[in-house]
């Protein structure tokens, strides 16, 4: 999933600023899995900024409106029809949900309540840990199904580095060593002989360092 | 016991404190309470295992929105206290009582009434 946080409310606040009525859209998808912008994150920051524009002496009206998703057409246009009545509308969902947002509301402020973080894993109850970077290319099948681009501090491809100790990164003793980790799972696949295998120069122009990317499946279309 | 606590706190009954979310503590102020404390049962007497202990998280956070949204998170607490013992019962309201009289009312009070006036 995306991992998001929510921004400091005085920062939000900050946005809407000279708003009175402002729209505040959760999405159902990743950022309520991870307690950030679902129903429940949208009420609670609507209590909070009402409460915060009323300390100041300033009425706010917040209408909630929680989607199903904010990544894809239909369910954006569910606010069609009401986002006029509003001076601002502020997207709990991440960053993709918020542009998409303001790209089909094009003379609406939209602003965004969360901060998007990494896509990653719920490792136990209210702890998340990144564990992709969307690079393009997945070699997870010659690292024991873990990623070195996301996991390792220096995404090494053939790892690890002198910075490895006992199994921990030199950036983070807390941090485990993907490539420890990458050892420690082939050995108990059998599959140690994987190691040898060096891993051939990445193409990186499938990543970010190739522009902003885009897929088309012409058989859907 | 014929104990008695001041008569500014008004009880809600939960099943278990575990049920008490962030969204409903928000409300309680929302409308214009000065103060809110949660009550659980001792840590480690929950009937429902964690319920009391979750209930601490969720009020430690509600603080830390609440100081953010300037209201203040020394208005809200958690208590633990047996079912049985009444006289911390009165104690502690007592406490809470006198805490949030020496911090005034909800600072959102004024603006709640001048709405409830037009």
């Amino acid at each position: 999933m995306i991992v998001a946080e929510r921004k400091p409310i005085e920062e939000i606040m900050g946005f809407i600023r000279d708003c009175k009525r402002v729209l505040l859209v959760g999405c159902n998808e990743c950022v309520t899995v991870c307690y950030a912008g679902g129903k429940k994150e949208v009420e609670i920051l609507a209590s909070a900024l009402t409460m915060a524009f009323m300390k100041e002496g300033r009425e706010l009206e917040v209408k909630e409106v929680t989607l199903e998703r904010q990544c894809d057409h239909e369910y954006l246009e569910e606010i069609r029809k009401i986002i006029d009545e509003y001076d601002a509308v502020i997207s709990l969902a991440c960053g993709v949900g918020v542009q998409f947002l303001a790209e089909k509301y094009f003379r609406t402020p939209v602003f965004p309540g969360v901060n998007t973080l990494f896509m990653g894993v719920t490792e136990e109850r209210g702890v998340w840990a990144e564990r992709c970077q969307g690079c393009g290319q997945c070699i997870l099948s010659q690292t024991a199904g873990i990623c070195p681009v996301s996991r390792c501090a220096k995404r090494l491809l053939n790892g690890p580095c002198g910075g490895s100790t006992r199994g921990k990164c030199e950036i983070n003793p807390e941090l485990d060593c993907a490539w420890q980790l990458i050892i420690d799972r082939l050995k108990e696949l059998g599959r140690l002989e994987d190691y040898e295998t060096l891993i051939p120069i990445k193409d990186w122009s499938t990543e970010r360092a190739g522009g902003p990317r885009k897929l088309v499946r012409e058989d859907l279309q | 016991m014929r104990l008695t606590y001041p008569d500014s706190i008004r009880i809600i009954r939960l099943p278990c404190t575990g049920k008490v979310d962030v969204i409903h503590i928000m409300k309680a102020f929302q409308k214009g309470a000065d103060g809110v404390y949660v009550v659980g049962c001792l840590e480690g007497e929950c009937h429902f295992l964690t319920g009391n202990l979750r209930a601490r998280k969720r009020v430690e956070y509600t603080k830390s929105l609440l100081d953010e949204i300037g209201i203040g998170g020394e208005r809200l607490e958690m208590y633990n206290i047996a079912a049985s013992d009444g006289p911390r019962f009165a104690e502690v309201a007592k406490e809470m009582h006198e805490r949030i009289m020496a911090l005034g009312p909800n600072p959102i009070r004024g603006a709640l009434k001048r709405k409830k006036a037009a």
